[in-house]
Parts: structure tokens; sequence; C-alpha cells
């Protein structure tokens, strides 16, 4: 029997009928078209499906659908404020931190949440906060300093406000 | 017609700057659109059944069950595909791997595949069909498979490159040798010999997106695919004869793609989603599980590896031999001599052989990954040229500087070679810091060289100017990891206009000629090649618009900085006429305005890297940890640093991956046992430093601004390089890939 679920995706009310075994990955991705959440895995070890789920990065294919009435979920696609992009969105850009793209927004995510918890993290501790996430492409050199530009950027905007 | 390249240039107006990618903006949004982010109107989700076997002939396929099952649309088997590939062998293997007939031949093999309303269905579906198997005797490691006696995979290979040729068949698919003078002569004139045998195992190309497609075949035998692939046009082409229908009724669309590194050069499963939407008169979306990419598409070989090096005490090597067996999966190939055409391709060598066996065994078709069987080759020999240097006390850079391949060498593999860049790279890691940094406690430092021959090939190239005065440019090779924005470059380049006017995308095979696959580190190489010459063409027409325009020869019109000026003092009076200005008047002046290019794109310049890295083992566990990676590498040109960069950063941690962790663990029962993240274990963020990179540019001579393919190079050293240096750490050479912990403490407690 589907379930019915009324939950917030990026700020909108969401409501949505899914199979109780069906994961939050799938229901995301073909009930609701929010294709950002990429399936790697399918089983939480790759991070690809990241979102922040009540304030915390969750790989959404670990969780159900079901699970998910009067929760708040953040995805990808709820990063940028209208055109204006994320810095960690821009920084990735400009510091070529992607380049097929597959696991970026499960890293845009993990970073995200990453930098709400520790604005000033080291660079071991943005290698440990992203060490559920796998690039195949980068070696992610580029990933961290884009991070770290990110963090930088953010301090000196929070001094000047 | 080869490209003038005569203009080969030292100044550039966009070429080399780090400008944004065009795609930039659709991958950090969430937009971007990969395989499996395709839907259709009524599509069916399909899934394969696999063979839980390692070898086994099938007796029966009952799909009966199955079929009966509300809400199945389709179920097919081998005798849905009927044999259409004309007694061509390749394609017969690429059918046969794509759907099992007969036989079984590892563990994954599609037997039989459903189409049906969602994803749970199709699993129930699954269940019920009922294939009967005599279970045969299997072989998955290479030495075992080669021996007489050894279960036999196929019953109509019979060695190549072997006089006389065998009656017998075997597993045994070619021998090939390559090398000249007379190594003999060279070991008899040699102070000393090193002799010493390697192995390595079996890596994944381990792209984070699962193959992933969307077929609609329409009732009147036209059909759509789309799909994550390197190379649609090989796919078109391929699926068509498959499925024995024309070419030009297949068109397919190549989606965004999450990596491939020469995994997505070959099809997997895209002609059973063909079938299945034939069956079902229905779109079918057929996506991988991450087990079935492990399980069922093509790694790269494991091997098994004999070096034979003879040198004068002051690191003259006066012979080199190796043979190398590597294995090619269930279908033939010739992987391992590739191997062997790569193996000495550094080196500067009087009397050199190598000898290649190639098998066949029972594990997934191997496939291309990234400079394919190079970097098992380099492991070997990098090693054995690593201890020849320790013997003499001599600095390992200083060995290989001393036996270093440089214009007019005769390469080991045949062709002598123009300007190349392994001699500079070499300098360069001498005179980088790194290389006199001083370690720590536990630490060993090691370096290795590596080649890749890279390729050019077919290559179409469109490019259009809008009415406006804008440009777009349709390639038909697909953009890997960023070459859009290179391309978009070069025609700015060529136009002398705005980076930012310049758009690029990727073209449907049914808007271009045949283009070939993103491999061989041709994407860069050979599309802005054509698009360069395309590009020169439009100015040739835009030239010829200002010269009717004017009502002057054509060879009066200059075009310089996007617009075209009248050549001499005696047109004084003409107002130059810019980009926009042509291109809102190309329908008074003959239609509108673009420049085609159709090529084989020839003179792709080889390509040569050095790595230093420093490993720090704990002694205790025999882990090894990565302090520090410095990768130095010729691009020829580096048309976007930043891109370049990331292809020498990737590749290397992909190496160091394959050198420290991953491997295919099969079981006695000729099963894999890691088909999953957890367990086939890719490097993390917290593993690694950053990856240093030093970019050389010694110009390609036969590409207009210089360029060499950069992709597959990064990651032919690092096995090597890391070998040595925990050899070194350790004081135990390593021969065995990958260098896991308990591959390493077993080293450490046979040596005590």
């Amino acid at each position: 029997m589907a379930q019915l679920v009324s939950t917030t995706i990026n700020g909108d009310k969401v409501e949505y009928a899914c199979q109780p075994d069906e994961s939050l990955l799938d229901v995301l991705r073909n009930r609701l078209g929010l294709t950002g959440a990429k399936e790697g895995c399918g089983t939480g070890d790759c991070g690809a499906c990241s979102i922040i789920l009540d304030g915390r990065l969750t790989c959404s294919c670990l969780v159900l659908g079901a699970e998910m009435d009067g929760r708040s979920l953040e995805t990808i696609e709820g990063m940028a404020d209208g055109a204006a992009l994320h810095p960690l969105q821009k920084n990735f850009i400009d510091h070529a931190a992607l380049q097929c793209g597959i696991c970026t927004p499960g890293f845009l995510m993990a970073a995200q949440a990453l930098l709400r918890k520790n604005p000033d993290p080291s660079e071991e501790e943005i290698r440990f906060g992203l060490a559920g996430n796998l690039c195949r492409c980068t070696g992610y050199d580029k990933i961290v300093r884009a991070v770290q530009a990110t963090a930088t950027e953010l301090k000196l905007a929070k001094r000047s406000a | 017609m080869p490209l003038d390249t005569s203009l080969v240039r030292k100044e550039f107006k966009v070429i080399g700057q780090r400008v944004t990618r065009p795609d930039g903006i659709d991958k950090v949004t969430g937009r971007a659109k990969y395989g499996a982010d395709a839907f259709a109107p009524g599509q069916l989700i399909a899934l394969v059944l696999r063979s839980p076997h390692a070898h086994a002939r099938i007796k029966k396929i009952d799909t009966s069950k199955a079929e009966k099952l509300a809400g199945v649309k389709a179920v097919i088997t081998a005798a849905d595909l009927p044999d259409h590939t004309g007694g061509d062998r390749g394609m017969r293997d690429i059918l046969e791997n794509c759907m099992a007939r007969k036989k079984v031949l590892y563990d994954g093999h599609a037997v039989a595949a459903v189409a049906a309303v969602d994803e749970r269905t199709a699993r129930e579906a699954l269940k019920l069909i009922r294939v009967d198997y005599e279970i045969l005797p299997h072989v998955t490691e290479v030495d075992e498979a080669l021996k007489p006696g050894a279960p036999l995979l196929h019953d109509d290979i019979f060695t190549d490159g072997i006089e006389p040729k065998p009656t017998k068949s075997s597993n045994y698919i070619k021998r090939a040798e390559y090398g000249h003078g007379d190594i003999e002569a060279g070991f008899a004139e040699a102070d000393f010999i090193i002799e010493k045998s390697y192995k390595t195992e079996q890596a994944h190309q381990g792209y984070i997106e699962p193959h992933s497609c969307l077929a609609n075949v329409s009732p009147d035998g036209t059909a759509e695919l789309w799909v994550c692939t390197q190379g649609h046009f090989v796919y078109r082409n391929q699926c068509a004869t498959l499925l024995g229908m024309d070419a030009n009724k297949l068109r397919v669309t190549a989606s965004e793609i999450g990596g491939g590194f020469g995994g997505k050069t070959h099809l997997w499963a895209e002609p059973l989603a063909l079938a299945l939407s034939r069956k079902a008169n229905r779109p079918v979306k057929l996506t991988m599980s991450r087990e079935e990419v492990f399980r069922c598409t093509g790694p790269t070989s494991s091997s098994s590896i004999d070096v034979k090096i003879g040198a004068k005490n002051d690191g003259t090597i006066t012979a080199a031999f190796a043979e190398l067996r590597y294995q090619n999966g269930a279908f033939p190939f010739t992987w391992a001599e590739f191997g062997a055409m790569t193996a000495w391709a550094c080196y500067d060598f009087k009397n050199v052989k190598s000898v290649s066996k190639d098998v066949v065994l029972n594990r997934p078709k191997c496939a291309a990954y990234r400079a394919p069987s190079a970097p098992i080759a380099a492991f070997a020999v990098e090693s054995t040229m690593d201890m020849v240097a320790h013997k003499i006390g001599m600095d390992p850079i200083e060995l290989r500087l001393k036996n270093a391949a440089k214009q007019g060498t005769k390469s080991s593999y045949g062709p002598v070679y123009g300007p190349i860049g392994i001699g500079p790279t070499l300098e360069a890691a001498r005179n980088h810091p790194h290389w006199k940094a001083p370690l720590g406690k536990n630490m060993g430092r090691g370096m290795a060289c590596g080649f890749w021959f890279n390729f050019g090939g077919q290559t179409c190239v469109d490019v259009n100017v809008t009415p406006d005065g804008n440009v777009t440019a349709a390639v038909g090779t697909i953009d890997v990891g960023g070459s859009r924005a290179s391309l978009a470059m070069a025609v700015a380049e060529e136009l002398g206009v705005k980076y930012d006017n310049v758009r690029v995308i990727v073209a449907d095979t049914s808007s271009l000629g045949h283009n070939d696959m993103t491999d061989g580190s041709r994407g860069t190489f050979s599309s802005s090649m054509a698009a360069i010459d395309a590009t020169r063409k439009a100015v040739t027409n835009l030239r010829e618009r200002a010269a009717k325009t004017w009502e002057i020869p054509v060879e009066d019109v200059v075009w310089e900085d996007g617009e075209a000026t009248p050549k001499g003092e005696k047109y004084g009076n003409l107002k130059t006429l810019t980009l926009k200005d042509l291109a809102a008047g190309a329908g008074r002046t003959g239609g509108p305005i673009a420049g085609h290019s159709e090529i084989v794109a020839d003179g792709a310049g080889v390509s040569f890297g050095t790595h230093i890295c420093d490993v720090e083992v704990d002694m205790e566990t025999g882990r090894s940890l990565i302090k520090r990676y410095t990768v130095i590498q010729d691009a020829g040109k580096a048309m976007h640093p930043s891109y370049v960069e990331g292809q020498y950063q990737g590749g290397a941690v992909q190496g160091i991956g394959w050198a420290l962790n991953e491997e295919y663990v099969y079981g006695k029962d000729g099963r894999l046992q890691n088909a999953g993240f957890l367990d086939y274990r890719i490097p993390v963020c917290s593993d690694l430093p950053f990856i240093d990179t030093l970019i050389l540019e010694i110009p390609n001579p036969h590409h207009p601004y210089g360029v060499r393919g950069v992709g597959e190079t990064p990651i032919v050293p690092p096995l090597g390089a890391i070998g040595n240096a925990i050899s070194h750490a350790t004081g135990v050479r390593q021969t065995h890939v990958p260098m896991s912990p308990p591959r390493v403490l077993k080293s450490l407690k046979g040596n005590r």
C-alpha cells in the first residue's frame, strides 16, 4: 500500500505517495523530478545522493521516502538563491573542482553541511568532512581548494557584515 | 589533408586561459542530465538476470512464469537477439557478452532480461525465470588459465603468433613480440643482470555513474537511444549491427557522462534495452546497479610479468627483456600486447625485447582503463629499473636520464620518435624541490616514468555563425571532463572573438558524421584540430562575404580580431566589417555562414610523464600513506591548464588507489567477492595529500597549437613510483599490486 507523505523540500511544502520500501532517493528522482541527487551505489558508500535532512548530512539512498513526513529536506536544487550561486557552487566552478560532475551535487551538500558546523576547517577537517563522498575524476585536490576558498570568503563576508 | 601547422603559435589570446566551463552551472545546480536522468512517457524499467556461476552450459531457460506476471511487458533471452554479425568475431563477442548464448563464461554474465511497469515488478519477474545450468570447471588466474588442461572457455581460439599455428584450441589467444637488437648479446655484455617477477591484480575504472540508457524503438523500425557513453557514434554503429538495423534509423544522444575512463567505450547492456523496447513497443530504461557494474562490466587485466635487465656498472643498460601475461576476461583481445608495446617505450636501449601472452579466463570481459595495460607493464619495468639504480648506487633519475629516449630514438615498439618529453620531465623531476626534500621516519621516496601512445581518429565539427553574430559549434566526440571549454577557446582564438561568444554542444548521431570514441586521450586533441579546421573554413567564408560586400578580390581581405579589413591604402574609405555585420548581412551574401570539418586527426603526439612520491609505511599494520606526490608531464600545449592539472591529479589518484588498495577478489567458486564500493575501496579525500603538478609544454608538431593528449599518461607511473617508495621505506622489494596492508605486512614478515 502506498504511503502518503507531507514534507518540506527546499522550503516548499511537498506531498507525495510512495511504496513503503522505496528509498528517499528513488522518491526524489522518480516521483518528484529532483534528479540532482545521483545514485552511484545505492548502499551509502559513495555519497552521490547526499542531501541535508533536518540539518544533518544524509545519504538519501539509506532512508525511506515514507519516513519523511513532517521533515525538512535540502537538496542541490535548493542551494542557489535564484540566479545567484552559493559561494560553494561558484568556487567549485572557478577552481575546476569538477570534471564529469556526477559527484558534484553530493560534494556540495557535504561541504555545505561541513561549513555550517565548522566555518573554519583545517585541511584535515575538510578531508575528513568529505571522506564519505567518492570522486573518481579529480583526485580531490581542487575540491579541497574550492572548499578552503569558500570558507575564507564566508569568513571575510561575516567580518565585514 | 594535414592541417597547416606552420602557424603553431607562440602567442595566444584565449588558449591557455582558465575560462569558466560551459557545463559548470548545470553541474553545480543539479540540472545536468546524466544517463539515468532521462524519463520517457510510458517507460518501462528493465532488469537483467545474471549467472551466479563462473562457467556453465545453459541447458534450458524457462521464462513462461515471468511472462505471465502482471506488469511484465517483455522478457528476452539470447533467442531474441539473433546473430546478425555476419562472421565478425569481434561483434559476435560483443553480442555474446551482452547476452550469453550457449555458455555463461563468468559470474554475472547476462542470461535473460525483463521490462516491466516498475522496478518491483521487474525484480519479481527475474525470480520467476528458471535457468538450468550444467556447471563446468572454471579458471580465474592468468597463469592457471595458460596451463595445459586448464578449463577451456572457447573451442575456437587457436593461439595467434605461434608457428606452426596450434591445431588444438586453448585459452592462449595470442603471442606477440616487440623490440630490436640482440638481447642475448646484450646480456652477455652486462656487468650484472637483475631478474624479477611481478603480479598485478584486476582493477575497475570505478566511475561513479553506473551505466544507464533509455531505449525507444518505434514500430516503424526507427529507434532512439539516450545513453551515457564515451562514444555515441560507435554505440550507434554497434547497436545497429547487433539489432539488425540500418545505422541511420538509430539516433543516439549522449547524456552527460559520469566518468568512463575507458569503461564506457564498450557496449554492456544497451542492446538489451533496445531489444526489450522493440519487443514491448514501449520506451525502456535500463540502469545497472553498482554490483552489476563491478560484476559485469569490464575492469582492466590482472597480470603476471617477468622482467630481466642487464647493465654495466656505469648505468648503461645493455639488454632488457619482459614477458607479459595478461588476462582479457572471458573474451579475446590484445591487452597484453599493449603492455608489450608500452613496457620499454621510455627508453633508448640497443637490445630490447618484450613478449606478450594474451589469455582468456572466467572473469568479465576486460575493457580499456585509462592508458590500458601500460600501468601494469610500467610497474614491472620501473620497479626493475629502480633495482638497477639501487644496485650500483646511482640516483634513479640519473639512471633513467642516461637511458632515456629522445628525438630520433627508434622506440621499442617500432616508430622513431619526434620531439618528446621524457628527458625534460626527468630533468624537471631532478630539479624539483620534492626530489631533495628530507624524509621522515618509516618513509620512502620513489619515482617512475610512464608513456602512452595517444590517438587521433575520425572527427567532425560544425561551426555556425548565428544571425546576431555569435557562434555555435557542434562536436561529435564526447566531452568527458571539460573539452567543450577547450573547443570554444579554439574557435574563439581562430575567429578572434571572445570565449563567451562561442557555445559548444555535443551533437547526436543524426547531426554529424561518424566520430570515434573519446579514448586514447583524443578528445581535446582531435576535436580541437577539427574545430580549428572548421573555424578556418568559416573565416575563409567570412572573408569571401566581405569581399562580395566591398566588391574587391578576396585576397585583399584580412581577418583579424573578429573583423574583416581591406588590405592596402587603396581601400582607405571602406569601413571595417565585424562578425556581427557580416552575420546580419548573410542572407544577401550567400546564406548562412559556417565552417565544417571532417578529418582523421593524425599525428597525436606521444606522451611521457615522471612522478615522484613519498610514502609512510606503518610497519605494524603494513598500511601505506601517501605523504607527498608530484606529477610532471608534457602536455604539448595546455589549452586549459586547470583541466590539464585535473587530468594529472585524477589519473595519479586512480593509480594510487590501484597501487594501494583496489583489487577484484575472487572466491574458489569463481564468484566476485567484493562487488561494491565498501569492499572495493577507491581512494577518499582523507587518504590523500594535495597532488602537485608541473605542466611541461613540448609542442606536438602535428597539431596547430602543439597539443598532445594528456588524459591517460598520469595513471601509468603511480604503481611503479609507489612500489619503489614502499620498497625503500621497508627495505623489501614490492612485487605484487595492490600493495595493500596485508600484502605489505606479509612481505615484511617473509623478510624477517
